[in-house]
């Protein structure tokens, strides 16, 4: 018997789109900062468009390092989570089209987050990927790193540790 | 700041900090600062919404409120430094604060060097003697000599 024929491009964009969107527009603290995510197959980038309310210190004039901070989990957790719904989404368990706060895996959640700032943030977008390096059934070790304009002259990098989240009910 | 006793340059310097654009978005206000020690506070808002199931603020939202109160209380310290960045910040999330209720932080500066200060921090909500979350960093210290930063 031949294997089954792979979804059409056109479905299997729109449900992983559909799973990406539902947790993103879920969270109004990501809407709040302006923080998007760019999809390529299962590897997102966090981006932080510059706005002049993530500013700190207005003389330099720098990025806030509660917004870089903020934006780094962010990325973390949305990494985590998304690891969480593509297996959901590949297998058919879950329906992205009709997922809903309600419906969704609960969020991880942080127990801490350690960040390294290496250079100011200018006024300008920035960028963060985050990887996994452990997950475990409870417990999750997430590294993330933050940039501007070179992936290689990092903003910030930060480590992170996730309670994660029980199956729903 | 020539001229400017220190309860000016403590009253300049605690405005500043409350006008800072991130820690106007998110509404912080400085309760105390002096001698190395700050408060700020942060009221609920729907805003700042972690997990829209449960209400509960994103962890983000209390790092910023962390990292702010942690620059405050090195601002504050009676060595009074021209500015300070963070180096380094690491915040354990005890429990979520409850919602609609504001966060306080408290942060100390506990030790100076010449180039380096180090913070720890606390933030509750407003359930006392119960932290949310805790906090420990490094900060640097910028000095001015005539007006410029020291070498």
């Amino acid at each position: 018997m031949s294997p089954p024929r792979p979804d059409p491009e056109h479905l299997v964009r729109r449900r992983r789109d559909a799973a990406l969107s539902a947790l993103v527009d879920a969270v109004p603290y990501i809407a709040m900062m302006g923080i998007s995510f760019d999809r390529r197959g299962d590897e997102l980038t966090a981006v932080l468009t510059y706005d002049d309310k993530l500013i700190g210190n207005p003389l330099l004039p720098a990025l806030h390092g509660g917004a870089t901070a903020s934006f780094m989990e962010t990325a973390a957790i949305m990494e985590l989570s998304f690891q969480i719904l593509w297996n959901g989404i590949e297998t058919g368990q879950i329906k992205a089209d009709a997922l809903t706060p309600q419906t969704l895996p609960r969020l991880p959640k942080t127990i801490d987050f350690t960040i390294d700032y290496l250079r100011s943030g200018l006024p300008r977008d920035a960028y963060a990927r985050a990887w996994v390096n452990r997950s475990g059934r409870r417990y999750a070790s997430v590294h993330v790193e933050a940039w501007q304009d070179h992936h290689d002259r990092l903003i910030a990098q930060a480590t992170g540790h996730f309670l994660m989240p029980g199956p729903r009910g | 700041m020539d001229g400017m006793t220190a309860e000016d340059k403590a009253h300049t310097v605690r405005q500043f900090i409350q006008a800072l654009p991130f820690s106007r978005a998110l509404r912080m206000q400085v309760e105390a600062f002096g001698k190395g020690v700050a408060v700020i506070s942060m009221p609920y808002d729907a805003r700042l919404v972690g997990d829209p199931t449960t209400g509960i603020i994103h962890g983000g939202a209390v790092s910023a409120l962390m990292d702010t109160c942690g620059g405050a209380a090195v601002m504050s310290h009676p060595d009074a430094p021209a500015g300070t960045a963070t180096i380094d910040l690491r915040i354990d999330y005890m429990r979520p604060a409850a919602p609609g209720q504001r966060i306080r932080a408290r942060a100390e500066c506990y030790h100076m060097t010449r180039s380096v200060a180090f913070v720890r921090a606390q933030a509750f909500d407003e359930t006392p003697d119960r932290p949310v979350a805790a906090a420990t960093g490094a900060f640097t210290i910028e000095r001015m000599t005539s007006g410029q930063p020291a070498p």
